[in-house]
């Protein structure tokens, strides 16, 4: 067979013998030219040493030391590069049973021959310095030196978080992460990460073959310098935050304090608590375990993540929505009538005030009345869409029923119900405000979390405005501060409306036949209002908010105790008592103190269930 | 007529031994490369030395099998054993194991199956089938639609399993097609397209279009052959080169050089066009239809490059063309790769002595790296007498191929030479910086049962249709 293109075996031939040539001709100047490559052919084995940024520290708003780094060592191992050693030395070293020490060996075979494992994780400084002298015995095993995470004050564990060895998924994600690489997991560790954690450095070695170090590669010349992590300043009082995990022992609860006029958190108490040193290094995942087998839910972040009814500190929010709407004047009364809904006995309350004061249900049934039912439409149904949804809209405005953009992980909405909530639930048209009364005093189908509740009271002291409350005050040295936590937050609710109500919050501790007079300090003008959540588990919630002083609020607080009775004997102590420390910093009336380190909700709890 | 030979007296067995040769060379160089002083022996089946050895006795039984099939079995079943490795494809895609976000693997037991590798000599047959069928005439639009369809086929199947390397091996089929007489102006193209490409990524569209443009300019005068024509160009060119950058000066615009060029060949062109036009010179409209699909052509490439590609695609082309120095990113292993070689010298460090391929500084390298190892321990001598090799090899089969006596053989034979080139180029351009980083093996001497069985069924399904070349006479 031929054809007219013969004389292209040539062409295709002589492309071949081209490529080729071209090829041993780039072979040539790299091996035999160029000395770049060829010189250093015994000592360019490269070994990469990653070096660990320290992780940021972390204070309260008064210089005070709440976390810190502490030096831990992890010894490494590569397979490829051991010779047999002394194994009995090297566990006695370690404190290791031999078994384990060859178990880790042959796992890190089994992983790669080439590259580091992890044989021991966070050997302590003692081991550490005993191990360095004797390191050149024992060769393929390495050092490499990390930082575990410590915490003086013992306090705070819900709010700083902890870090722990990061997972598969993130180093997919991420490839700033590589597997083994600390990252925080919960907490300001977890929503301050990028800051906190700096950046890694890079040193690339040369190596000879027997593994000495030589030098650096290229001298130096793709090395980077770990940058360490910016220091946090928190929002947190060290001195009110133990005050209050102390106050709280024996209960389960939340104490949320706020500085009003920041929206800066003072103390953030979710209990029952525990130590966060328990969850560090090697002893983190046994300790991990216990915690989250513990039916208290220690772990669980009440203080933002537990949906409450609010109780009656929930009428402070209707008063100001009825005041807005026009539907009552401060002046309305309405009489104690026990058939509309149940109440304790107090004279009939004749005007606003008193009735924040006395905390009257049919007054504030009838309040609620007003808004939903605002006569717009003939139909009941109808017309309480129209007034639910002008309700919801102004509840809203107080940062409840969504989510408060707090720089912690978790937090949760709670619920202001909406028009839809309720069509969806019981259908279009066929509910109305006698379905829906119970929100009128907090019960039903109204939800909050700790956070907001304290957040109410900072905007009530502020008198209709809110900072979004938050633990971070500053970054780095500068203390540079978070943009979105400079931003006011403005109510819908004129600021006249709550010099209206304000004043019956006053009597609520001051005045008699108001129902936080435990809460009462001397010296202090505390402005607060009581609730008592119905709890169909068990006894009722106790809850109280408030704030002091009166003419200039320096703190706003929420205090919520569960399964503890009535508002005004349990948590109203406990505020008062955060106030006045944090205020004149010492506490007068010990006795008070005293009742409340002695009570005990929890053990009491278990008695009566067994 | 038909008259029946020995077939062990009528083998080529140049090419046997040089098979033999590249797959000892192979083994020793994986079992280097992957040497431990735990398993020290070379028979250890624990480890991939011990594994290629049992591959390569497999691939003994495959040549015997294949040698003693009936050599008229491979034209009659082209098309069947095609389809059954497009099958295959499809099969993978659906069932396959998934490595790395690839799905290109049967698992069966210990056994892993990539039928992308057996899919190569497949087409192969196909196409040798095809162009090889009765009264073909390559050189017509629907002839070429369909040997293109055959060849793509399978590429965007392997490419859809995320293999870009595999799926690249079917251009080299133009060769085979240029042998078959694809007009020398295709190849020309093809390497016009290859240039603005590079152009384009190294610099920008900007540069590629002036580069275009000039040599279009150039090659109209050139073909015109009149001295006044040319010297008028350059005059035209150069003015207003000066006249742009005067005015860019008084309105003090700080525009780079290329701009002043581009608008002043532009506007060069326009009067040539003009020119050419009203002088009836159809050789104008062909250098248009050029500059026009030239500039097109360089967008889309910076469109598919900056908006299409993947990062760790683009690093990898970008990285070819040395327009990112990244010694610990993309170019780190070409990098690392580069140094093993490098450090072998003149004679190598001696067999097992490589320390560069030993401490896992070149990755994968007992599969795509393994001309490192050959690089290092044996040095320049022992990496080029591998290429040379290599060279003896292709240069022997284009012998093979011009002896055979049917259009079928001789279009099966230029395949295996197409595909054994491509990858050999691909592969150890890619170890010494000369070719992007993608991941295809280096015949016969990477490790791996797959790559190993379908490069010797390639290779000896010639071999068998060589040998009885002589009992066919047409």
């Amino acid at each position: 067979m031929v054809n007219n293109y013969d004389d292209r075996k040539i062409v295709i031939g002589a492309i071949i013998v081209l490529i080729i040539a071209v090829f041993i001709i780039k072979l040539f100047t790299l091996q035999v030219l160029s000395n770049k490559y060829s010189n250093s052919s015994n000592s360019n084995s490269q070994r990469h040493v990653t070096e660990y940024p320290a992780r940021g520290l972390i204070y309260d708003r008064n210089g005070k030391l709440l976390v810190f780094n502490e030096a831990a060592y992890d010894l490494q191992f590569i397979p490829k590069q051991s010779e047999s050693f002394d194994t009995t030395e090297l566990c006695k070293i370690l404190d290791i049973k031999k078994e384990i020490l060859i178990e880790e060996i042959n796992k890190a075979k089994k992983y790669s021959y080439y590259k580091p494992s992890i044989i021991v994780k966070q050997i302590s400084n003692v081991t550490y310095a005993q191990l360095q002298e004797k390191l050149y015995k024992y060769t393929g095993f390495y050092i490499q030196a990390r930082t575990i995470r410590m915490y003086p004050e013992k306090t705070s564990a819900h709010v700083l978080g902890y870090i722990g060895e990061v997972n598969q998924k993130k180093t997919d994600e991420d490839k700033y992460y590589t597997s083994g690489d600390y990252i925080g997991i919960s907490g300001i560790e977890k929503s301050y990460e990028k800051e906190l954690r700096g950046v890694k450095g890079k040193k690339i070695y040369l190596v000879d073959v027997h593994s000495r170090i030589q030098g650096l590669y290229m001298n130096g010349k793709y090395d980077t310098l770990a940058i360490p992590g910016q220091n946090l300043i928190t929002t947190l009082d060290a001195e009110i935050q133990a005050y209050g995990e102390l106050l709280m022992q024996n209960k389960i609860g939340s104490i949320v304090a706020i500085e009003p006029k920041t929206g800066e958190i003072l103390a953030y108490i979710s209990s029952p608590t525990y130590d966060p040193n328990m969850l560090v290094g090697r002893k983190r995942s046994k300790n991990y375990s216990i915690l989250s087998q513990d039916s208290l839910k220690p772990l669980f972040n009440r203080a933002i993540a537990a949906k409450y009814p609010p109780g009656s500190i929930f009428k402070l929010v209707q008063s100001l929505i009825a005041l807005q709407l026009g539907v009552i004047t401060p002046e309305t009364g309405f009489p104690c009538n026990k058939s509309l809904v149940g109440c304790h006995d107090h004279p009939d309350a004749g005007c606003i005030r008193d009735a924040v004061k006395m905390s009257c249900n049919p007054y504030f049934y009838q309040v609620f009345r007003r808004i939903i039912q605002q006569g717009k439409n003939r139909s009941v149904f109808r017309d309480a869409r129209i007034g639910l949804d002008i309700w919801q809209k102004l509840a809203v405005s107080f940062g409840l029923g969504k989510k408060l953009d707090i720089d912690l992980d978790g937090i949760k909405a709670g619920q202001i119900p909406s028009v839809k909530f309720y069509d969806k639930w019981y259908g279009k048209n066929r509910w109305a405000f006698s379905t829906i009364y119970s929100n009128s005093i907090g019960q039903g189908e109204v939800e909050v979390v700790p956070m907001q509740m304290a957040n109410l009271a900072a905007t009530i002291a502020n008198k209709g405005y809110y900072f979004t409350p938050h633990i971070v005050k500053g970054v780095g040295d500068n203390k540079k501060p978070i943009q979105k936590y400079l931003k006011k937050h403005q109510t819908l609710i004129e600021k006249k409306w709550y010099d209206e109500i304000i004043p019956g919050m006053y009597d609520v501790v001051n005045s008699p036949g108001g129902t936080a007079h435990q809460a009462k300090i001397d010296s202090i003008k505390v402005c607060g209002k009581t609730g008592t959540a119905q709890n169909p588990h068990g006894e009722d919630h106790s809850v109280f908010i408030a704030f002091a002083p009166m003419d200039n609020p320096q703190i706003a607080i929420a205090v919520y105790v569960e399964n503890s009775g009535f508002g005004g004997t349990w948590a109203a102590p406990i505020a008062s008592l955060i106030i006045e420390k944090y205020l004149t910093r010492t506490i007068v009336n010990k006795e008070k103190e005293k009742r409340i380190l002695e009570a005990d909700f929890i053990h009491k709890k278990y008695e009566t269930n067994n | 007529m038909r008259r029946t030979i020995r077939i062990i007296d009528s083998i080529d067995y140049i090419t046997v031994g040089l098979y033999f040769l590249l797959v000892i060379l192979g083994w020793l160089n994986i079992y280097s490369a992957v040497y431990n002083d735990e398993h020290a022996n070379i028979l250890d089946v624990s480890q991939r030395y011990g594994k290629q050895l049992i591959w390569i006795a497999a691939s003994v039984v495959i040549i015997i099998l294949i040698l003693l099939i009936d050599s008229s079995f491979f034209p009659v079943f082209s098309y069947a054993i095609y389809g059954f490795s497009i099958l295959l494809l499809f099969a993978v895609l659906l069932f396959g194991q998934e490595v790395n976000g690839a799905r290109s693997w049967f698992q069966i037991g210990e056994l892993k199956i990539q039928p992308a590798e057996f899919t190569k000599f497949a087409t192969n047959l196909a196409v040798a089938q095809f162009i090889s069928s009765y009264n073909f005439k390559l050189l017509t639009l629907k002839n070429l639609a369909i040997v293109g369809v055959i060849l793509l086929f399978p590429a965007a199947l392997i490419l859809l399993q995320n293999d870009t390397g595999s799926a690249l091996v079917y251009f080299s089929f133009i060769l085979v097609l240029y042998r078959e007489g694809l007009p020398t102006s295709a190849l020309v193209i093809i390497l016009f397209a290859v240039i603005v490409f590079i152009i384009t990524l190294m610099s920008n569209v900007l540069v590629a279009s002036v580069l275009i443009l000039t040599i279009s300019m150039l090659s109209f005068l050139f073909y015109r052959r009149k001295i006044n024509e040319f010297l008028k160009a350059t005059l035209l060119i150069i003015g207003l080169v000066l006249v742009f950058w005067g005015v860019a000066y008084l309105l003090k615009m700080n525009l780079k050089i290329e701009y002043y060029l581009f608008l002043s060949i532009l506007i060069s062109a326009i009067v040539f066009f003009i020119f050419a036009f009203k002088n009836k010179l159809n050789y104008i409209y062909v250098l248009g239809m050029v500059v026009l699909f030239g500039i097109m052509y360089s967008y889309s490439v910076n469109y598919i490059f900056t908006e299409v590609l993947e990062t760790h695609q683009r690093d990898r082309i970008n990285n070819l063309l040395g327009i990112e120095f990244d010694p610990l990113g993309a170019g780190y292993n070409v990098n690392q790769s580069k140094i093993a070689i490098g450090s072998g010298g003149f004679i190598g460090k001696g067999f097992l002595q490589g320390t560069q391929t030993k401490f896992d500084f070149v990755p994968e390298q007992s599969t795509d790296f393994i001309f490192c190892t050959v690089g290092e321990e044996w040095g320049f001598i022992g990496s080029s007498f591998v290429l040379i090799i290599f060279a003896l090899l292709l240069i022997r089969l284009i012998y093979i191929a011009e002896r055979q006596r049917t259009k079928y053989s001789r279009i099966y034979a230029y395949g295996v030479i197409s595909i054994l080139l491509f990858h050999i180029v691909i592969n150890v351009g890619m170890t010494i910086g000369l070719a992007p980083v993608i991941g295809i093996p280096l015949p016969f001497f990477s490790y791996g049962g797959s790559s190993l069985w379908a490069f010797t069924i390639l290779l000896f399904i010639l071999v068998k249709l060589d040998a009885n070349r002589l009992e066919l006479l047409r």
